[in-house]
């Protein structure tokens, strides 16, 4: 059979067209395609589908996390929101009350000071008024003195003391009464 | 070769590569099925497949190394075209499918290396690929449908005259699709490996021709590899329009 097949060769034909050669050719051949169907269907492609599976389920899961880790963090945030205008809302009340306390406080303590002020300038009048009352009545005895001391010199016993009194009383009233 | 060239006459033998090589014989009386060099490289190129698919899977993790994406995306590429030619319904044929393409994947590249043996550039092999696809497939669409599969060679649509003239090359071109499968991936294995061999064979016949022999050698290896990948691709996606006739009718 090899012999036939060189000969057959080197005459110049077509292999391809040697037709011994066909039942080896297709029973070998059917026997690999048997040999790998086997080897391919029974573990290769489950494994490799396998794998592609996981990595479609791996994504998708991961996918989902993130969509809950996001939806985590959007409740997050509008907590956050939610304390933070508490607390502002919180302070500003405060800030109000404290505010309208201190006013309150303000007004009591300046309504004391002014009754206070007031007293002690109604106070202060009345000494003023007093000092000054005194002072008149001095200056008007030591005028009236004065007055009788100089007549005395001048017209000697014709000082009277009433008319003089009387006479310094019409001049201080006359210049204001003050100085 | 060498010697006939020093007779200064070019005597190419491009067909030498082809021989079928018995190692030893296994005669059953009506045929011999002894292992040739054609089965070596069969076990070869279902070895290198197994070889590569299984380390490739065998890490099996989430984020894929290099080799588990190259095995993954040819998965889904024959996977995505079995779906998108013949529907969801013919993915129960998808390891068959896949065995087939990457067979003659592997058989057509491992064919490109020198001094090796295409297995796909002999008739014997693609004939009984595609009479095995033709054979399935016909018996597929007769458990699917049953007698209503003959409606597939009948058109319907045509004019009444022209029903009967258009049933007969209905039927001629569907029992002629074995043939033009089988021929169109041997032919063109046979074809690129023989021209190859010529232009080869013309670099020992003239000292001359050595450098145009090399870089047209260069320029047709690689077109022969997009030739070995393409006839892959083309036996297989006609598999699954043959396969989607044969569920759908048309």
């Amino acid at each position: 059979m090899a012999t036939e097949n060189i000969d057959h060769a080197q005459s110049g034909g077509m292999p391809q067209l040697d037709f011994s050669t066909w039942a080896s050719q297709i029973f070998w051949t059917a026997v690999a395609l048997f040999v790998l169907y086997k080897i391919l269907n029974g573990s290769i492609l489950p494994k490799i589908s396998g794998a592609l599976e996981d990595r479609h389920n791996a994504i998708a899961d991961d996918l989902d996390k993130a969509a809950e880790l996001k939806r985590q963090a959007e409740d997050a945030e509008a907590a956050h929101t939610a304390a933070l205008a508490t607390a502002k809302a919180d302070a500003n009340k405060i800030v109000a009350e404290a505010q309208s306390e201190i006013d309150a406080e303000f007004a009591t303590a300046s309504a004391e000071a002014d009754a206070e002020i007031a007293a002690r300038t109604a106070e202060s009048e009345v000494r003023i008024n007093e000092v000054r009352a005194e002072a008149q009545s001095n200056a008007k005895s030591i005028a009236t003195d004065t007055a009788q001391a100089i007549i005395e010199k001048l017209a000697p016993g014709l000082s009277d003391k009433s008319t003089v009194e009387a006479a310094v009383s019409r001049a201080l009233s006359a210049t204001g009464g003050t100085k | 070769m060498a010697k006939e060239a020093v007779e200064g006459e070019l005597n190419i033998d491009p067909m030498h590569q082809f021989d079928i090589k018995y190692f030893f014989d296994i005669d059953l009386g009506i045929a011999n099925i002894g292992f040739t060099n054609s089965a070596l490289f069969a076990f070869i190129a279902v070895a290198a497949i197994v070889v590569f698919l299984w380390s490739a899977v065998s890490g099996h993790s989430l984020v894929p190394s290099r080799m588990q994406s190259v095995a993954e995306s040819i998965y889904e590429f024959v996977r995505n075209m079995v779906r998108d030619t013949a529907g969801d319904e013919a993915l129960k044929y998808f390891p068959y499918i896949f065995t087939v393409f990457i067979f003659i994947l592997a058989c057509n590249l491992i064919g490109m290396i020198p001094y090796s043996f295409t297995v796909t550039s002999h008739f014997a092999v693609t004939v009984f690929l595609a009479l095995s696809v033709f054979i399935s497939v016909t018996v597929i669409g007769f458990l699917k449908h049953g007698m209503h599969f003959f409606s597939f060679f009948w058109p319907a649509q045509a004019p009444a005259a022209l029903r009967p003239v258009l049933c007969i090359i209905e039927v001629i071109s569907y029992l002629a699709r074995p043939i033009s499968h089988s021929i169109r991936l041997g032919a063109n294995m046979m074809a690129g490996h023989a021209v190859l061999k010529v232009i080869g064979a013309f670099a020992g016949a003239s000292a001359l021709l050595v450098v145009p022999s090399v870089l047209g050698i260069v320029g047709l290896t690689a077109l022969e590899v997009l030739v070995a990948v393409l006839q892959a691709y083309v036996f297989t996606i006609l598999t699954c329009v043959y396969l989607n006739d044969a569920l759908n009718l048309h």
